[in-house]
């Protein structure tokens, strides 16, 4: 009992849902930001930066992990500055994981977000104008209760995708048991190492994870509010 | 002598792509309750908005009872949360995630949260009453009739008491069966409201119930009347 309390499994699980909900949260900040600017703005050079906030979509994690790796080591431009004015080393840490996860799963928070935003009409906040409501009241009373809804679906989508990321991880934290090392990290560790029996447990802790998300999904998601 | 109730003076161009379209009008009345008539594609939507602060006019000013809105020699330009205006949208443009009474008391509450459900104003109460929408006061606008839509959209205009009442083609979204009749509704109502009225329409039938004045509006200018509308008007 006790053994199979202190599974190694467990370690990586908790890191695993740790890293995710960081990510997650991060892109809930960005993805809505972003999504929010792209479809209300209008200023040149904005299809460009849809392209180049899509393509983590398209790209090999590993290409994503070799760039933030180049950006955020010792010897980066951003890496180089934090470490030299706050001390701040963000490869091979956890915090390093959550920003490559974060990067990879940021397209599937901002599409949806851009496209609930689109998708509300813009009558309805101009009603809200004429009624004196200030925009910051308008974006939350008016705007984010219409557009809600998209930006969940997005959000658990990002999670889930974060969940499982491998290769950009991998790049930028490495596997270090107990402090990097992810869900899917451990898998490939375990199954190269040949521990099978630690492979499917590691498995099975995953296969259960996911069903679980998908049943919340499934209760927080669009339908039961739409009925109202 | 008294200042007028509409002083208008509004020139904007709007271009898209190698069309453009430039409204230039002044107007000049007394009257409390003014139509502006006129095809659509005539202008009439976008000098509503002006009025209302939803679009910046290139230059000229806007003035509703000797109140400066709108003035661009003077840099004055107010935003459409300090006109203080009332505004019945063409399709109401009620929130459909808020029940009928929340929609009427949007207004009323400031800050970032919208009147709770069970929030009860008495000035809400007041116009749930008078427009026989009590029964409906928790029910989303979706499950609403078009006519009840109108009036909740117009208890919702008129329950922070403004300054001017603008009304864009009220009837349009409405059954052709309904309109005669919720067109006397409403033009009893705005009889008994003291504050200045301005009503856009393509319908010449919203002429004859509304208004002491009514201009016809083509191409972004005032001009006169066609004969049979000014008939029409004056019967």
């Amino acid at each position: 009992m006790a053994d199979w309390m202190t599974d190694p499994a467990w370690t990586a699980l908790g890191l695993s849902l740790r890293v995710a909900g960081c990510a997650t949260l991060l892109n809930l900040l960005l993805g809505v930001g972003v999504g929010l600017l792209l479809a209300r703005g209008r200023f040149p050079g904005r299809n460009l930066l849809d392209t180049l906030l899509t393509l983590p979509m398209v790209m090999p994690p590993t290409v994503l992990g070799y760039y933030l790796l180049t950006l955020l080591g010792r010897r980066g431009p951003l890496g180089g500055w934090l470490d030299q004015h706050f001390g701040i080393n963000l490869i091979f840490t956890w915090q390093g994981a959550v920003i490559a996860a974060a990067l990879v799963a940021f397209p599937l928070v901002y599409k949806p977000a851009r496209a609930a935003f689109e998708a509300v009409d813009g009558q309805l906040e101009q009603a809200g104008r004429v009624l004196g409501i200030s925009e910051i009241g308008i974006f939350f009373r008016i705007t984010l209760p219409l557009a809600w809804r998209g930006i969940l679906a997005g959000l658990l989508l990002a999670f889930a995708r974060a969940l499982g990321e491998f290769g950009a991880t991998l790049m930028v934290a490495g596997s270090i048991p107990g402090k990097t090392q992810t869900l899917s990290v451990a898998i490939y560790e375990a199954v190269q190492a040949g521990q099978d029996d630690s492979a499917n447990r590691l498995v099975l802790v995953t296969s259960l994870v996911c069903v679980l998300v998908l049943l919340l999904a499934g209760k927080l998601a669009p339908g039961r509010l739409a009925e109202r | 002598m008294p200042t007028p109730r509409f002083d208008l003076a509004i020139s904007q161009t709007l271009r898209s792509g190698t069309r453009s379209f430039s409204l230039d009008i002044a107007l000049h009345s007394d009257c409390q309750q003014l139509v502006v008539y006129g095809p659509s594609g005539a202008g009439k939507s976008m000098l509503l908005k002006a009025i209302a602060g939803l679009n910046r006019p290139d230059a000229g000013h806007i003035r509703l009872d000797g109140r400066c809105l709108f003035d661009s020699t003077r840099g004055i330009c107010l935003s459409p949360q300090q006109r203080q205006l009332g505004y019945l949208f063409q399709d109401y443009a009620l929130f459909p995630h808020l029940s009928v009474r929340q929609n009427i008391g949007f207004g009323l509450q400031r800050g970032w949260l919208n009147p709770g459900r069970r929030r009860q104003l008495a000035a809400v109460d007041y116009w749930l009453e008078a427009f026989g929408l009590g029964t409906l006061a928790d029910q989303l606008p979706a499950t609403l009739s078009g006519g009840q839509r109108q009036r909740t959209a117009l208890a919702r205009a008129l329950v922070a008491e403004p300054r001017a009442l603008l009304l864009d083609e009220p009837f349009s979204a409405l059954d052709p069966a309904l309109r005669q009749q919720l067109r006397s509704e409403l033009a009893d109502l705005l009889q008994r409201l003291p504050i200045p009225m301005l009503l856009i329409t393509h319908d010449a039938a919203d002429v004859q119930a509304f208004g002491q004045q009514t201009l016809y509006l083509q191409d972004g200018r005032l001009v006169e009347p066609p004969a049979g509308l000014t008939e029409t008007s004056h019967g």
